[in-house]
């Protein structure tokens, strides 16, 4: 039991990683990338053909693949994204970065095949014993990981005279403009950013379950309920809602059965938005003139 | 209001067009008796009921709804279990059973319905996909589904070279039945009412629709034909699985079907779904690697977006009727049939360039 | 004089701005009432608590003395509350013709005439002729996308009547109209007013609320500042600061410039 909860606050921080991605895309560019869920996986299979073919370290890899997954996410923002019009902004990104989804899905079937894989190296199979508790180093790894990044891109947001203009981007894009942020190339940078960290949660996922290219659409799943039960936009939230729920999965997994986990996760998501349904830390707006 | 004498002439053109449609569509399985081209045929006029179905709810309300998979999962085990627990005989009489799976999808749809449209946009998107997954596990996990095993269907013994007939005209049924709520809703208070909210419903509201009622209207109403497509659609597989009876990419065909003809109008997602789902079954035929498919439809449905955003019908009439206007310099006669939503003049090459606005 | 409308200690604070700070207000029956105020002052976030777009939790607004404070938009309106925006919201992809059918109040029950054909043939009739009244009749068959700011103004005032309301609360109606129009609009108002329809009417051109207004109520900083007739408002010293200390406030020195002249503390400022 209180194991669950640990190892739930433990996965919780790879996916606030990941979510957190997310929300900083939709903050600023007020799309939602259904895509991120297939990214994490993209960046799993990097890790897997570094630490396979090349015997590269999975936390060296990173190295490489992160500003790999960085090129990925700006090259698809540039060359799709950005060429969406403003009419119907909501439902056609979603579609785009949908059908962006799906061609990966394929490739990495064309490539990889629907096997599924794992990935491996010495700190995964084994683990700490503090108090009692089971923890493998994996999971501690990982967390680390994910903290600091999450750390990073918190300098980077309170820090830097681009994280001033994310801000602006994040408060009121038109607003941005006025004042001289140059939101298309924030926006480029932001999504960069928002898929690259999917390489090192894509890394942590690969190495605690086995995948293959379908994953992603229970990956996007849990991750859209993260980002909406956080309230979209808000990075705070995603954190929160991202451990909570991995918390009560990992709970339910345990006093009741791990079929009806993810059930739980979704059945949580519609009881909050029945009745908050800007979600648990989100907030209301739209101003009438 | 000036009527331009061509409108009339062009309503009658139309009623012909309808007229001659139909009987094509009668005859087709007369006429094409390879048992290949018909078993195409009913999977493509089992879309073209579900894209006219979510456009109903989806294109004249503007709520994008990614979980319409769960009235089509559902009108088919909803089939699929009556037929096994009573077992039940194959024959026509279980036909019977459509209407009722799609009115079992429209008793899902009211709770649904209810909690959904509480919240608007990217929120009901997503809360519209959750839902969708919470079926999709309930059809894996429950007993009564038989989870993962799927339910055998009762086959009936007919010719096979006539076998495909019956599923044919009761798919055409469901078909000219969704086409004919969408053209009378199009027509209605409710359907203005639907518009007014997808332009702006926190005015239309301070204008006394009752926006609430309204969606859930809609909502439930969609959900109709939808379940009874895969009641339809059960019967004539023989078999239901949990990942196929509830499946992601029914979402996606269907957006991409009313998105590619035009949504909002009444003939796109019926132009939408015969072109893409009937070249979608030849590829299945074709190339049996699902992934190269993938990769196909994810680039098709790209394309569609960047350079068709509006749709077909929408690009096409505007460039006839700015054609007419030009030859004739009369001001453009405006259907509602095929024209959307009046407004954005785009100039036909700037769509096809993807420089619209 | 009985009152229609009243407002009392209604409040609104968005973050650490107070909109609405103990706001009072009264609105006699029948007549044609002005509210004025500086930039900020509240006016249009009144006028949204009033009619429920926003929610508020202190503060009570009746009419024809029962509460009616956090209704729905819905609500508000079948009680005969009609309003326009500032920034007009028409439904940019429908018709003209179909922005007024939206707007129409029937008898029956939603339930019933949901899944009627839209817009009968005396409700087009109808449609017609308050499109004509406001002068923009020939525009029917346009997308309202397409009219200019001035005309979807006009639009938003005649698609509010299509429901008949008694009252009308009207946020800047004379903004981005033609000048020579203005007259005509506020011949229109008058015309309705002796129907009977009391109007609440916010506005910056001072020509305009003078002439048109029987009572003006003045706002500042969220509150009621004065109340009277015309000509006393004019005179009251404390609208003339309120002014100059508003634009002061909202760093927009140029609008001054208006309140040079004491009795016309602004003249035509939008
Ligand atoms: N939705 C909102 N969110 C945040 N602040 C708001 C909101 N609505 C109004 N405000 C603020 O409340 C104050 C009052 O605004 P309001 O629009 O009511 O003024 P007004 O009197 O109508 O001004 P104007 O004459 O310029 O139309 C302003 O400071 C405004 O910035
Ligand atoms: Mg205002």
């Amino acid at each position: 039991m209180i194991q669950a909860v640990v190892d739930g606050v433990l996965t919780g921080g790879v996916y606030a990683l990941m979510a957190a991605g997310l929300t900083l895309i939709f903050g600023v560019m007020d799309i939602i990338n259904v895509a991120q869920g297939i990214f994490v996986v993209l960046g799993a299979y990097l890790s897997y053909v570094l630490s396979v073919h090349l015997g590269i370290d999975l936390f060296v890899g990173l190295l490489i693949t992160m500003p790999a997954m960085f090129v990925v996410g700006v090259v698809v923002q540039w060359v799709f994204i950005s060429r969406l019009g403003e009419r119907e902004r909501t439902a056609m990104s979603i579609l785009a970065t949908y059908a962006i989804a799906i061609m990966i899905e394929g490739i990495l079937g064309l490539v990889f095949s629907d096997n599924y894989v794992e990935l491996n190296a010495w700190y995964v199979t084994r683990s700490y014993h503090v108090f009692g508790f089971y923890l493998p180093y994996i999971y501690v790894f990982g967390f680390v990981l994910a903290a600091v990044l999450l750390g990073a891109i918190y300098l980077m947001l309170y820090k830097t005279r681009f994280g001033a203009s994310v801000r602006a981007s994040l408060q009121d894009r038109s607003a941005a403009r006025l004042v001289g942020v140059n939101v298309d190339r924030v926006a480029t940078i932001t999504f960069g950013i928002g898929v690259a960290v999917t390489a090192a949660g894509g890394m942590v996922y690969g190495a605690t379950n086995s995948f293959n290219p379908n994953t992603g659409y229970d990956l996007i799943s849990r991750l859209l309920t993260i980002v909406i039960l956080g309230g979209l936009g808000s990075i705070g939230g995603a954190l929160g809602a991202a451990v909570c729920m991995l918390v009560l999965e990992d709970v339910v997994a345990v006093v009741w059965s791990p079929v009806w986990a993810p059930f739980v996760f979704f059945a949580a998501l519609v009881v909050v938005l029945s009745v908050r349904p800007t979600g648990l830390f989100g907030r209301s707006s739209a101003r009438a003139q | 209001m000036r009527r331009v004498p061509s409108v009339v002439g062009g309503r009658n053109l139309k009623a012909g067009g309808l007229a001659a449609a139909m009987a094509v569509l009668i005859v087709f399985p007369l006429v094409f008796t390879n048992p290949t081209v018909t078993s195409i045929a009913v999977f493509t006029l089992l879309f073209m009921a579900s894209a006219t179905a979510w456009n109903v709810f989806s294109g004249y309300t503007g709520y994008v709804s990614l979980g319409h998979a769960t009235f089509f999962g559902t009108g088919a085990y909803l089939f699929a279990i009556v037929a096994m627990r009573f077992n039940l005989s194959a024959g026509s009489s279980l036909f019977a059973l459509v209407p009722v799976a799609g009115v079992a999808a429209m008793v899902v749809a009211v709770p649904f319905g209810l909690v959904a449209l509480r919240t608007r946009r990217h929120t009901f998107v997503v809360i519209t996909i959750a839902v969708f997954f919470i079926f999709q596990m309930l059809a894996f996990n429950l007993g009564i589904t038989q989870g993962s095993s799927g339910i055998q269907v009762p086959t009936p013994n007919w010719s096979p070279w006539t076998f495909n007939n019956p599923f044919y005209y009761v798919s055409l049924g469901i078909v000219v039945f969704a086409t004919a709520v969408s053209y009378f809703l199009r027509r209605s208070v409710l359907g203005l009412q639907l518009l007014a909210i997808r332009e702006d419903e926190d005015r239309a509201r301070g204008l006394g629709v009752p926006a609430g009622k309204a969606k859930l209207t809609a909502f439930v109403l969609s959900a109709l034909p939808v379940g009874m497509a895969g009641a339809v659609y059960a019967y004539f597989l023989g078999q239901i699985f949990p990942q196929f009876a509830f499946s992601p990419l029914f979402d996606l065909s269907v957006v991409l079907m009313a998105l590619f003809g035009g949504i909002g109008t009444i003939a796109g997602p019926l132009l939408g779904a015969l072109l893409l789902e009937s070249l979608q079954q030849y590829f299945t035929f074709q190339f049996s690697n699902g992934d190269l498919y993938l990769v196909i439809y994810g680039g098709l449905f790209l394309a569609v977006l960047l350079l068709l955003p509006r749709g077909v019908i929408p690009t096409v009439t505007d460039y006839l009727s700015r054609r007419r206007a030009r030859r004739s310099s009369a001001p453009a006669a405006r259907d509602s049939l095929t024209q959307p939503i009046g407004e954005p003049r785009t100039s036909p090459i700037a769509i096809v360039t993807g420089k619209a606005p | 004089m009985t009152v229609i409308l009243e407002a009392r200690g209604v409040s609104k604070r968005f973050g650490g701005i107070h909109a609405l700070d103990g706001c009072d207000i009264e609105v006699a029956q029948g007549t044609i009432s002005g509210l004025i105020g500086p930039n900020g002052s509240g006016k249009t976030t009144l006028f949204n608590v009033i009619t429920g777009y926003e929610r508020v939790r202190e503060g009570e607004i009746r009419l024809d003395g029962r509460a009616i404070t956090n209704m729905t938009p819905e609500a508000v309106f079948r009680l005969g509350i009609g309003r326009t925006f500032q920034l007009t919201r028409v439904f940019g992809r429908l018709s003209v013709m179909d922005n007024m059918l939206v707007a129409s109040q029937h008898d029956a029950s939603w339930a019933r005439r949901a899944f009627r054909k839209a817009g009968s043939h005396g409700e087009r009739a109808k449609a017609l002729e308050l499109l004509e009244f406001v002068d923009i009749a020939r525009l029917a068959n346009e997308p309202a996308a397409t009219l200019s700011y001035g005309q979807r103004k006009l639009l938003e005032f005649a698609y509010v009547l299509m429901a008949d309301p008694e009252f009308l609360l009207l946020d800047e109606p004379a903004g981005g109209i033609n000048p020579s129009l203005i007259n005509t609009l506020a011949e229109r108002i008058r015309a309705l007013n002796k129907e009977g329809r009391t109007f609440l009417v916010v506005e910056h051109n001072m020509e305009f609320v003078m002439g048109l207004c029987h009572n003006v109520t003045v706002m500042h900083h969220g509150r009621t500042l004065v109340s009277g007739d015309p000509e006393t408002v004019r005179r009251d010293p404390r609208v003339l600061d309120a002014y100059l200390g508003g634009v002061g406030e909202d760093e927009e020195a140029d609008g001054a410039d208006g309140a040079g002249a004491p009795g016309a503390p602004v003249s035509d400022e939008s």
